[in-house]
């Protein structure tokens, strides 16, 4: 007898602690809530997933909380990799941070599934005006003409290039009269095979690459309904041919295998690479790695029929069905502030979006012309976005490659994407 | 108070038989509820989910048969089996050889063969993408170790993870150089329950070392061998990690094996309904080669 009823209580314990261990998240949060509505105050939540801005963040908080002693901020950091599933599933839950970061590509999913708070509804409420940051960025976190995100911060892409290797070469720096032509006539100088120095490498990505010379040469995405590509417009293929003429014709680039194998940031970082298309977000990385440090610097994209590139940033926003709308919309417009863009802007790790904003930024690294990069994002436009359709995800990649390989010439590889796009929207309107 | 006897007895041993079996379901009830929850539950979603189609924010509606439509009409589907089936061909028979070869030596009296067993098991300890990390760093085609030693040889090696011709060997060498060590020492298990008896009785008959292990050592660790392939088959029909990390954009095509397949559906193209259906045949193949294993095994494996 006594064993039988060891045996269930053993049993009993064991489904107890299983059980426990699932209900503990619940009741520490039913705690809190009842905490907090004991105290009268309000605790927001504040989802983001880059751990190196979390001490800028922890600081623009208790500048927050200094000014509104009735709302609690909480970080709740997710790592990069896990953020946007964590998110997903937050959100199919209902219970999404009260506020979070959101970046370009994930608005539209978020905006149109009536997921995020349009901050139009409280425009009255607030002191927030987007005439404040650069317009490709506002555009991005607008949607069906509906402001749903404060721009946070931004990646400007800008010519980076290797002075030592141009002082070498007898070569003088690139500077606002360089066209493509002259780009590629220095890159071919630049090149050195037997010392495997690369002049100019066109990099496989839309945003440090084909992006920035579509738009350039004067071509576009998507039209303006959003119901078609642009990619088999002739701007757009001179855009996309720009960057695999680097490789295939002019072979100032390594080709599209040997970048995969190393990647081209990683043969500029050790010098081998004259020249880069690349963000914004380097600058530390650059300032800080022993070579980079005092043999590089930044210059204007080379321009073609216009001087341009695409921007793109993070943007805060609010969730929906948050319990406290007036105390969301009061966060944001303080993180939206002068005030926070200079507190992140002092800390260096971020370029802040608030025009004017940018001063302590600007001088965090001295050797580095870092006004050229904000010159770029004042010119910017926003990151192509075509309308909310599962079906265009990974599309993208798949058919541009071919160009990159040269298995087919940029013509057909911009027609064939076209094509595909054009169907999957067909198909699913 | 004969008649009576029996049957009090039988009661004893019901109430007994009672007890033991309380006991053996609490303690077989963790290994139990883990397995439902994490393992059988699942698997009933996935088929589940394989008649669904998905749209944002987890809303998915039933589709019938259309996902398996697709996945018979999918040349991608067959791309990616048939290199499953490259990378099944070379990787089992690897393991099995050189793990037999290295288990025979480990299994030898040498001075230090602990210092020896050690290092061969090393990889088994690395993560998986710690391996993948340093291995695409020794195989880089411009600044790799493996293409500097080979220079040293005047030969010029390939970008062997970019080029088409050579990516699925150089994965596929990478995975056998992790796991060998870890088969190996199941199989040097099996050699050591072999009685030393036989291989005395074989010796004084005149038996060399060679005819030792192809006529003693070699039938009687059958049973291991088999262990070793079914299980180094299914790791191999479920190969991804080592993929996703070591191979790039360009040389995916010629590498990208069923379950790659599932990840870029699931996650790139956020397509969770047809991903089901591809994980469903993944499932269905391996149940039917596994089952065909165990039925060749009487041909092959002794027991006794």
């Amino acid at each position: 007898m006594n064993k039988n009823y060891a045996s269930i209580l053993i049993f009993t314990v064991m489904l107890t602690l299983l059980l426990s261990g699932c209900g503990a998240g619940n009741s520490a949060s039913d705690s809190s809530n009842e905490s907090e509505s004991a105290s009268g105050n309000v605790t927001l939540t504040y989802g983001l997933w880059d751990q190196v801005q979390q001490p800028a963040m922890e600081k623009i908080i208790a500048k927050f909380e200094e000014q509104h002693p009735d709302i609690h901020v909480e970080i709740k950091l997710t790592p990069w990799n896990e953020y946007w599933t964590k998110l997903e599933t937050a959100a199919t839950g209902g219970n999404l941070p009260d506020v979070f970061w959101i970046n370009g590509a994930s608005l539209p999913k978020y905006a149109s599934n009536n997921q995020l708070l349009n901050l139009d509804d409280y425009a009255k409420d607030t002191s927030l005006d987007f005439g404040n940051y650069p317009q490709g960025l506002v555009d991005i976190y607008t949607y069906d003409g509906k402001h749903y995100g404060v721009p946070k911060d931004m990646d400007a892409i800008g010519l980076w290039y290797n002075k030592s290797l141009f002082d070498q070469a007898g070569i003088p720096y690139p500077d606002e009269t360089w066209d493509w032509n002259k780009a590629v006539e220095a890159a071919q100088k630049l090149t050195d095979p037997a010392n495997g120095i690369w002049g100019l490498p066109a990099q496989f990505q839309g945003q440090t690459g084909y992006y920035n010379t579509i738009l350039e040469a004067g071509g576009g995405f998507y039209t303006d309904d959003g119901k078609k590509s642009l990619y088999d417009s002739p701007e757009s293929i001179r855009g996309l041919q720009l960057q695999t003429d680097l490789i295939h014709k002019y072979k100032v680039s390594p080709t599209l295998a040997q970048m995969t194998d190393t990647s081209p940031k990683d043969l500029f970082r050790s010098g081998k690479v004259a020249m880069l298309i690349d963000g914004s977000w380097n600058v530390k990385d650059f300032a800080t790695n022993e070579y980079t440090k005092n043999n590089v610097d930044v210059a204007l994209l080379p321009k073609d029929k216009l001087r341009t590139s695409v921007i793109h940033g993070l943007a805060n926003v609010g969730a929906a069905n948050t319990k406290h709308p007036k105390e969301v919309i009061e966060f944001l417009d303080f993180l939206g502030s002068k005030e926070s863009a200079d507190i992140q802007g002092e800390d260096g790790t971020a370029l802040p979006a608030f025009h004017g904003g940018q001063e302590l930024w600007l001088k965090s690294v001295p050797q580095f012309h870092l006004q050229n990069l904000l010159d770029m994002a004042n010119a910017a436009k926003a990151l192509p976005r075509g309308p909310q359709n599962a079906k265009l995800d990974g599309l993208e990649e798949e058919y541009l490659k071919s160009a990159y390989t040269g298995e087919s010439t940029p013509e057909e590889a911009a027609k064939a994407y076209a094509k595909a796009v054009n169907e999957a929207i067909a198909s699913n309107p | 108070m004969n008649a009576k006897q029996p049957s009090s007895i039988n009661a004893k041993r019901s109430k007994l038989k009672r007890r033991e079996y309380g006991w053996g379901y609490a303690m077989v009830f963790p290994l139990l509820f883990g397995m439902s929850a994490l393992f059988i539950w699942p698997v009933l979603r996935t088929i589940y989910l394989s008649f669904t189609e998905w749209s944002d924010f987890g809303n998915y509606h039933w589709t019938g048969l259309s996902n398996y439509i697709r996945l018979l009409r999918d040349t991608a589907v067959y791309h990616s089996l048939l290199h499953t089936l490259q990378y099944v061909i070379i990787y089992v028979p690897a393991i099995v050889i050189l793990s037999t070869l290295a288990g025979v030596l480990l299994s030898s009296k040498v001075r230090g063969i602990s210092v020896y067993r050690t290092i061969f098991f090393l990889p088994s300890v690395l993560m998986p993408a710690a391996i993948a990390m340093s291995w695409k760093w020794i195989l880089n085609g411009d600044y790799g170790l493996l293409n500097a030693g080979l220079k040293l040889l005047s030969i010029h090696g390939v970008s062997w993870l970019t080029d088409s011709r050579t990516v699925l060997i150089a994965v596929v060498g990478v995975a056998v150089w992790g796991a060998v060590g870890l088969q190996a020492v199941i199989i040097i298990s099996g050699i050591k329950g072999i009685s030393p008896m036989l291989y005395e009785a074989a010796s004084i008959e005149g038996a060399g070392r060679v005819s030792q292990f192809f006529r003693i050592t070699l039938p009687l660790i059958t049973p291991t061998l088999f262990f070793v392939s079914v299980t180094s088959l299914i790791g191999a029909m479920q190969v991804f990690d080592l993929i996703y990390m070591m191979v790039g954009t360009v040389a995916i095509d010629h590498v990208n094996t069923v379950v790659y397949l599932f990840y870029q559906q699931a996650f790139i193209k956020n397509d969770k309904g047809y991903a089901s259906s591809i994980a469903v045949l993944l499932f269905i193949m391996i149940l039917i080669v596994t089952a065909l294993q165990f039925k060749l095994q009487k041909r092959w494996v002794h027991y006794d």
